[in-house]
């Protein structure tokens, strides 16, 4: 209760000062509008929002939960195999050289201007945080757990999944929180490339028009939106390994 | 009832080039305690590791044995210092991790009633991080029991605890660990003299035996020939190299 104050408390000063800061310097509507125009237009253009915002986190829960899908996969992979540690682990560092906004046209061009292409650049951006945080928590077991297994004579394989993944998941979990922020960017990205559909395409269609007022309006959603993806990613992992 | 045999180890151990320890013998008799005394860094801890078949990085230079001629491998169990409990799991479950990791069917009655000869009733249903130091190292000793192994390597398993909750802990393994081989290494020599029917004392020059009282361990940590005796191993400690 109190902290939802607390966070409304700074929500408001946040809110005053962008008043005060259009109010003082005077800027036009059309560079900086104040926060009464944005709510203002948040709920006239609420209906057009909200079927934009459903398409963008369609997006990001696609991408998340492919992301989060394949970065355990291959993080399991890597700890599990020496050889594929050798032969995947340096492609994965050079794949993180490139630009993942690069390869958003290419993308756009492979999987085409539907929600695929979306999802393919959150679950691109996620994919290496999620996969190192896993892979680098596996690979550091207390040796006191791997001896004892050892001393017990378990198999390696029954190891890796009794004792290395259950120690590690609190690892795979900080993965995914950043995950869960980067994703959003992902899906955005994506649309600003080719997208007729979602809330960075209509961030563009918005700034294209002049319509400054719903393009911080639909600002507002997103950053609502990752906020909400984190806050459930967050107590999804709480879940996890805190059963 | 259980048939442990003796231990036999005799060489010597490098690191990188460095040496560990040796060359020294060592024999421990079957179905007896006994105790490894000495200072940090002499590498007992190296010494124990070898028997429960760990320590890759260890270059070891002589032969390594029971007294039966068969391996090793699989009549070892391990106490370490830390208690080594998953947290994830509660004390019955921690007990009986050896069959889970062996792909055996779980014995959690059998678990619970370690867990009930160790004192631990009530406390089964526990994660670690509910427990006490000294409840989590008796989880770590049912663990060890649940082995069921004839050879018990005790890596200071002890040290941790307070001076009351080690010596109930000395008590309660000498009496649930009776007629296994055990080999206890430990810096304490009130506890060496406690808890050992033999004890070797570790130093850079090799192993010296320093026969105990003729009394059964666990002796009481109050008896004047204890005390003497745990006195006599502190000296040898101070003047060992």
């Amino acid at each position: 209760m109190t902290r939802a104050l607390r966070i409304a408390g700074i929500a408001l000063l946040a809110f005053a000062a962008w008043q005060a800061l259009v109010t003082l310097t005077g800027l036009p509507r059309f560079i900086l509008p104040g926060p009464g125009l944005v709510f203002g237009t948040l709920w006239t253009s609420r209906a057009l929002i909200a079927e934009h915002a459903v398409v963008t986190a369609t997006e990001v829960l696609l991408g998340l939960g492919l992301g989060a899908v394949l970065g355990f996969g291959s993080a399991i992979l890597l700890a599990a195999s020496p050889l594929a540690r050798s032969v995947l682990r340096p492609m994965l560092v050079f794949s993180q050289a490139v630009p993942v906004f690069a390869l958003a046209p290419i993308l756009t061009l492979w999987l085409g201007y539907g929600l695929w292409s979306k999802v393919a650049m959150a679950l691109l951006i996620i994919y290496f945080p999620v996969t190192s945080a896993f892979f680098d928590a596996l690979m550091r077991t207390p040796p006191g757990w791997l001896e004892l297994a050892r001393v017990m004579n378990a198999a390696p394989s029954r190891i890796l999944w009794r004792i290395r993944v259950p120690a590690a998941l609190p690892g795979f979990a900080s993965g995914l929180r950043l995950a869960a922020v980067y994703a959003p960017i992902g899906a955005i990205i994506g649309e600003w490339v080719g997208a007729s559909r979602g809330l960075g395409y209509l961030m563009l269609l918005a700034n294209g028009r002049a319509k400054i007022d719903l393009m911080f309006a639909a600002l507002i959603v997103l950053a609502v939106l990752t906020l909400l993806v984190h806050a459930a990613v967050d107590a999804l992992c709480r879940r996890l390994w805190e059963r | 009832m259980i048939d442990a045999p003796a231990l036999h180890l005799s060489g010597r151990a490098t690191i990188g080039g460095t040496p560990i320890f040796g060359p020294l013998t060592l024999e421990a008799p079957a179905g007896e305690w006994t105790c490894l005394l000495g200072p940090s860094g002499v590498g007992k801890s190296t010494l124990l590791r070898l028997l429960a078949g760990l320590g890759e990085e260890v270059v070891f230079d002589g032969d390594l044995a029971a007294g039966d001629g068969a391996p090793l491998q699989g009549r070892v169990a391990l106490m370490a210092q830390s208690d080594l409990l998953l947290p994830w799991l509660d004390a019955t479950e921690n007990v009986a991790l050896g069959a889970r990791l062996r792909g055996e069917a779980p014995q959690r009655d059998r678990a619970r009633d370690v867990l009930v000869r160790v004192g631990l009733a009530d406390h089964a249903g526990k994660r670690p991080h509910a427990l006490s130091g000294g409840q989590r190292q008796r989880v770590a000793l049912a663990r060890t029991l649940m082995e069921d192994r004839p050879v018990v390597l005790l890596d200071e398993p002890f040290s941790a605890l307070d001076a009351r909750a080690r010596a109930r802990m000395q008590d309660l393994s000498a009496e649930v660990l009776a007629g296994r081989t055990v080999l206890h290494v430990t810096h304490d020599a009130g506890e060496a003299a406690r808890l050992g029917t033999r004890v070797l004392v570790m130093s850079r020059d090799g192993l010296a035996d320093v026969p105990p009282p003729d009394t059964r361990p666990p002796r009481p940590f109050d008896a004047g020939d204890t005390l003497a005796y745990q006195g006599k191993l502190m000296r040898l400690l101070m003047e060992a190299v």
